[in-house]
């Protein structure tokens, strides 16, 4: 799990770099690989965070937890997605909206 | 202003219009194209319509809610949606206009089933609207009959309220719980609906399961909205 996460690390901010993707949404993806990081080194936050879970299987616990860990991102993805899909709807109205009346001008000469 | 949001209904739009116009000869016609993939656009100019023309599918509540937009910004006191497909009857507007100018209430609903007026529809679609009268009465403080349809009339404070806030999808049932939160009145009028005259109903058998689904959550969400909204006050 340390060279995924470090992978991970890698690939966002070489992502970040190219601009393919944007500086506030790498910022879940590095936190998620932080955090990942951080369990991978530290086995007695790893065996704690199992045990307040009730998971005693360590595989099991480690992919529990990664699932959560990207649960959260995929949440945070889908805010944004709703929110791009609202201005994207308002934008499409308005444009319609403009071009109705510009229509009209045009017809009116 | 009369507002008929249409996709893809080459076959029966140029109909819808000229029936309208028969009824109502001196009111605004508006067709919102839904970015309609035939020559409903075309078939709309050359019936005489005023079109808005959206530059990408929005479904039917991006749809009216963008006619709603402009009727909102031209200064139109009343709305009265008819659908693109035919099933609405022209005939019928002077009664929702009636109600909404005199009654003072702000929206108001063309119902199949106000009145036991004989309408009949399939045996799923049956159980549907039961259960959301079922679900909108307590909401709403009152029975609706006809949640589902979407022949309705709305006055200008309606058209305010939607312009900021519309369901995107399958709009009828959400909108009227949109209303209830701002203490808006709405009346059901008797109609009788017709078959779609063309094209097909964009509700199909397993879309219906997915618009149970869809419209109970955002009834319920705005449930939420307007208790948190009470709360705060």
């Amino acid at each position: 799990m340390t060279i995924l996460s470090l992978v991970l690390i890698v690939v966002i901010l070489y992502s970040v770099r190219r601009s393919r993707i944007r500086v506030e949404y790498s910022v879940s993806w590095l936190a998620a690989a932080i955090i990942l990081l951080v369990l991978s080194r530290s086995p007695g936050a790893f065996n704690w965070i199992a045990e307040q879970l009730g998971l005693t299987y360590p595989p099991l616990a480690l992919m529990m937890l990664v699932f959560c860990v990207f649960l959260v991102v995929i949440y945070r993805f889908s805010v944004v997605i709703s929110d791009l899909k609202d201005s994207n709807i308002a934008m499409a109205q308005r444009l319609a909206i403009v071009e109705f009346h510009l229509q009209n001008r045009n017809e009116e000469r | 202003m009369i507002l008929i949001p249409a996709f893809n209904e080459t076959g029966a739009i140029s109909d819808v219009i000229r029936e309208v116009r028969q009824v109502m000869p001196k009111t605004p016609i508006l067709v919102v194209d839904d970015a309609s993939k035939d020559a409903t656009y075309d078939r709309a100019k050359a019936a005489g319509a005023d079109v808005l023309r959206l530059p990408h599918h929005l479904g039917l509540g991006g749809c009216v809610q963008a006619g709603y937009k402009l009727a909102f910004e031209l200064g139109y006191e009343y709305v009265i949606r008819v659908d693109g497909d035919g099933q609405h009857d022209p005939k019928y507007i002077p009664d929702l206009l009636k109600i909404l100018r005199q009654t003072g209430c702000h929206m108001v609903i063309g119902s199949r089933f106000y009145q036991n007026n004989g309408a009949h529809t399939s045996a799923v679609r049956a159980i549907g609207i039961w259960m959301f009268r079922i679900v909108l009465r307590p909401i709403l403080g009152q029975p609706v009959h006809d949640p589902t349809s979407g022949f309705v009339g709305v006055n200008r404070e309606a058209l305010q309220v939607f312009t900021g806030s519309f369901p995107l999808e399958y709009p009828e049932i959400e909108a009227l719980v949109v209303l209830q939160r701002k203490k808006f009145r709405f009346q059901e009028v008797p109609v009788q609906m017709r078959r779609r005259k063309a094209g097909r109903s964009s509700i199909t058998a397993v879309k219906s399961l997915y618009y149970v689904v869809h419209v109970l959550l955002g009834v319920f969400v705005n449930v939420l909205k307007f208790e948190g909204r009470r709360r705060k006050e």
